[in-house]
């Protein structure tokens, strides 16, 4: 981004193939989240569930929403959120988790 | 004082552009409507003056009040809905869009030498949310106010209190609104506006400044907006993630709340330093020292910004080892204020230095801000804290920082561009005389109040110990005095408009990009889009450009 | 890549010095002004991560406070109706994706097609969760409004759910944490709806400029950072739906 006239424009039109093939793998996604969570797996449980909603995620961001393909700045917004996002979590449970150790 | 860098056209020939942007459309509607970022601006600058002067009548009352140890020009109830109301419109409504939304819109798009905001849309869109968030928050004030400090504490806000929490959340809500595209909008034009050869480091700091608040506005806003509807929605259907009594947690508020209203103060500080690194390099005649670590320093600030929002919780039982890390954290964002104050210092150094109006207030913010920031490391440390909080320590400190640090840099900004805004000069020994009364008056004010608060006097009381009383009177006299400071540049500034001399293009031979187009500027803001081929605050181009144009018309 | 196809600015913006009608003055090329809107889009995702994270942060203390309350909430709510609601809306995704493509190898009827097809899945997935949000009116289970936690304490009380999952009767202090966290479904769920409704009112105004030929002629930035917006809907419902429907299922 160093010369503000090098713009980005090559716009890459994603094929449907594509599409089609992200649409069918979400839905079997869905499928397989449902199905998992009548498993017994305890604490894994939530961890496949979350695993398969960012993959789902992912393959929407990637593919759907084009990020594969966009400039680096578009991949470091995203990036620049989901690292603030887990400041706000990870920094408010650091107070949460270590109340229970009591005073020094 | 006689050396001055303050050059002006001839002006028995001198005459304001005919075209200008205030002049190429007339009427009401034309302002109203308007994509231009520079009437956005001015529509900004005109309503948060409003504002400031509402806030500001609210804390006269309040020093009024203090002036005696009893609470006898108004009873404790109306004591706390005053000061509630000038927090609100002070923080909301004048600091966070004061530098930004007026300078900052008005200089940025020229400053990258752009024709306009990258979203002139939303940039007109975001003042009229502000305008709307602004007349909910006076309508909260006529039906009769609401006394939960700006901080809407739960469960006092949404439990024990029967004023008007309600509409006033939501004002903030709406005003948040405002400010995320302001924000939003520079980021995206410092990104993708930016005119040929204009690359990241040859940016003027004021940019690299906004830039840093911008993201701030953009990434904490948004959690204060969904703090504040959780608020409102348990107040109004009684539903608590903050309730305890349900299970909920008041202390997930604060987490939530200052996790944006942390980060709001160097909403409101950041863009203010950028004005000074402008000021201080064009009255030194020298490039500012450590460009890049200035730079810099912005991000820094914006970074650790949000990881030290927990040292306003020191005494409100969080964990002692979280205490410990964020005490940690908060001492580490000095570095890069640090960094700034001391290489605004090296510009000075050996520079050419004059004492034009924006320098004087400049000089003002570098001594206020430096007090200011150095008793919040005192507020920073565990052990301080816990004795000063809730004190008149925290009360000054803020209001170093705020009013010392950030109202300083506005006005110092505000007589910086102003004869790029109007193409007039004001009057220069009167603006000077109430910068120092400015200055004066600040310090009388807030100072005693250091000492009230390591006394031990607590904030929010309408009553106080009649041994506090010596120091109280000499706030409420210093705040008369700041008033006077406050009062004369809007009178000296609206005879300008009429009566000031004409400016020219660069009164003070400044090198940004603004002050190399016509004043007031264009509706485009440039005949043609200017190309960059220097870096930023280089006198000797600026010298050898003027050279070349002398030698031309010769 | 072989899986894309690229443009130029050329075949876009033709000639040098002519300007597409569609482009704003204060821009120099179509280029720029493709860019700006689309990292503005973008920005204003951030944002949306920022407003649901607040949301999501409550709930994961919540979650590990009131663990046995959120399963037990769970299980009164509909399996059925929320995988079939996650399956409406990943489609709805899909029309959408395909209407962008539509837009940008301008085809008209394709993508009045598409957006039509987006907004019938939006309304749909919005009839199915006021079907959702009617069981739970019903079953008194809307907190503040309408709440008793008496099919908590004695899970008996409700025979469907209760021959499915034999839920543990939870002592009273324990059973009324589940109005937390059906207040956090209801938040959840309910902000998640509104940027349905939004979004639909959009598509609205779309289709109707769709069928004016408005986005085939080039200029489809609109349609590409509504489809941006709709896409980020999508994936917030991607993690409501384990996080408020899946927290426990197994007996």
């Amino acid at each position: 981004m160093s010369e503000p006239d090098a713009y980005e424009y090559e716009h890459h039109i994603v094929s449907p193939k594509i599409y089609v093939a992200i649409f069918v793998s979400l839905l079997c996604l869905t499928a397989l989240t449902t199905a998992a969570s009548y498993v017994e797996m305890y604490v894994f449980n939530v961890v496949v569930a979350l695993a398969i909603a960012v993959i789902k995620a992912s393959l929407v961001v990637l593919f759907f929403m084009h990020v594969k393909y966009s400039p680096k700045l578009t991949k470091l917004t995203i990036l620049s959120g989901l690292f603030i996002f887990m400041g706000l979590i990870s920094m408010t449970l650091s107070d949460y988790v270590s109340r229970a150790w009591g005073r020094w | 004082m006689s050396a001055t860098i303050v050059s002006l056209p001839d002006q028995s020939t001198a005459r304001i552009p005919k075209m200008n942007f205030l002049s190429k459309e007339n009427g009401l509607l034309s302002w109203l409507l308007t994509g231009d970022h520079k009437r956005i601006a001015t529509l900004y600058l005109i309503s948060i003056t409003f504002f400031f002067f509402i806030g500001g009548a609210l804390a006269g009352l309040i020093r009024l009040e203090l002036l005696t140890p009893q609470s006898d020009l108004m009873a404790a109830d109306t004591y706390n809905k005053v000061f509630t109301m000038h927090g609100l419109i002070m923080i909301f409504f004048f600091l966070v869009p004061s530098v930004p939304a007026t300078i900052g819109n008005f200089v940025i798009p020229m400053m990258v030498g752009a024709k306009d905001l990258a979203l002139p849309k939303i940039n007109l869109l975001s003042w009229y949310l502000y305008i709307a968030a602004g007349g909910l928050m006076l309508y909260t004030m006529m039906i009769g106010g609401v006394d939960t400090g700006w901080t809407f504490t739960t469960p006092l806000s949404t439990h024990y209190l029967n004023t008007n929490v309600v509409p006033a959340g939501l004002a903030v809500f709406i005003a948040g609104f405002s400010s995320i595209f302001t924000g939003l909008n520079f980021i995206v034009t410092i990104h993708k506006m930016r005119c040929p050869g204009m690359t990241w480091f040859r940016l003027p700091l004021f940019i690299w400044s906004n830039y840093a608040a911008s993201i701030l506005m953009v990434l904490g806003t948004p959690v204060l907006a969904i703090t504040l509807v959780l608020v409102v929605l348990e107040r109004t259907v009684h539903i608590g993630v903050f309730d305890p009594k349900l299970g909920g947690d008041p202390l997930l508020f604060q987490h939530l709340f200052w996790f944006y209203s942390h980060p709001a103060v160097y909403i409101m500080i950041l863009p203010g330093m950028g004005v000074i690194s402008e000021v201080i390099s064009t009255f030194s005649r020298k490039r500012v020292f450590g460009y890049t670590a200035v730079a810099f320093s912005s991000v820094a600030i914006a970074v650790f910004a949000f990881f030290v929002w927990a040292h306003h919780m020191f005494i409100m039982g969080i964990s002692n080892y979280a205490a410990l890390v964020f005490s940690l954290l908060t001492m580490l964002v000095a570095v890069p204020s640090a960094i700034k104050i001391f290489n605004w210092s090296f510009t000075l150094y050996k520079g050419s230095i004059t004492f034009e109006t924006p320098m004087l207030y400049s000089i003002g913010f570098l001594g206020l801000f430096t007090i200011g920031g150095m008793t919040g490391v005192f507020l920073g440390a565990t052990g301080t804290d816990i004795h000063l909080t809730e004190t008149y320590f925290v009360v000054a400190h803020f209001h170093f920082v705020m009013v010392g640090g950030m109202l300083m840099a506005f006005l110092s900004g505000i007589h910086f561009w102003w004869p790029k805004w109007t193409g007039r000069m004001y009057p220069e020994k009167l603006s000077q005389f109430a910068a120092v009364t400015t200055y004066i008056g600040f310090n009388l004010t807030f100072f005693p109040q250091f000492i009230l608060g390591t006394l031990g006097m607590p904030r929010r009381y309408a009553a106080y110990p009649p041994e506090f009383q010596v120091l109280n009177v000499f706030s409420t006299a210093g705040a008369t005095v700041l008033g006077v400071g406050y009062l004369l540049p809007v009178l000296y500034l609206t005879w300008s408009l009429k009566y000031g001399q004409i400016a020219g293009n660069n009164p003070w031979q400044a090198t940004g990009l603004e002050w190399q187009t016509q004043s007031p500027p264009l509706t485009e803001n440039f005949a043609e889009i200017p190309i960059m081929d220097h870096e930023a605050y280089d006198y000797e181009w600026l010298e050898r450009q003027q050279a070349k144009e002398v030698a031309s018309v010769g | 890549m072989s899986d894309s196809t690229v443009i130029s600015e050329g075949a876009l913006a033709e000639g040098h010095h002519e300007h597409p009608p569609y482009q704003r003055h204060h821009f120099e090329s179509v280029a720029q002004q493709f860019d700006a809107t689309n990292f503005a889009m973008w920005l204003f995702l951030l944002t949306e991560i920022m407003f649901f994270g607040g949301l999501f942060m409550a709930y994961l203390l919540m979650r590990n406070w009131y663990y046995q309350a959120f399963v037990e909430g769970s299980h009164h709510l509909s399996i059925f109706w929320g995988t079939s609601n996650t399956a409406v809306l990943i489609t709805s995704s899909f029309t959408m994706a395909m209407g962008v493509w539509c837009a940008q190898t301008r085809r008209k009827a394709g993508l009045v097609l598409c957006l039509v097809l987006t907004f019938i899945l939006g309304i749909m997935f919005l009839c199915i969760k006021g079907i959702e949000w009617h069981g739970e009116w019903v079953d008194h289970h809307v907190p503040g409004l309408r709440f008793t936690d008496s099919d908590f304490i004695n899970p008996a009380l409700d025979a469907d759910v209760y021959h499915e999952y034999h839920d543990r009767a939870m002592a009273p202090d324990a059973a009324n944490k589940t109005e937390m966290y059906f207040f956090l479904y209801f938040a959840m769920t309910g902000m998640h709806a509104l940027h349905m409704v939004i979004g639909i009112s959009i598509l609205v105004f779309m289709i109707f400029q769709a069928t004016r030929g408005a986005y085939t002629e080039g200029h489809f930035t609109f349609v590409e950072n509504f489809g941006l917006y709709w896409h980020f809907v999508d994936i917030i419902w991607i993690f409501l739906f384990p996080l408020l429907y899946l927290v426990s299922r197994h007996a």
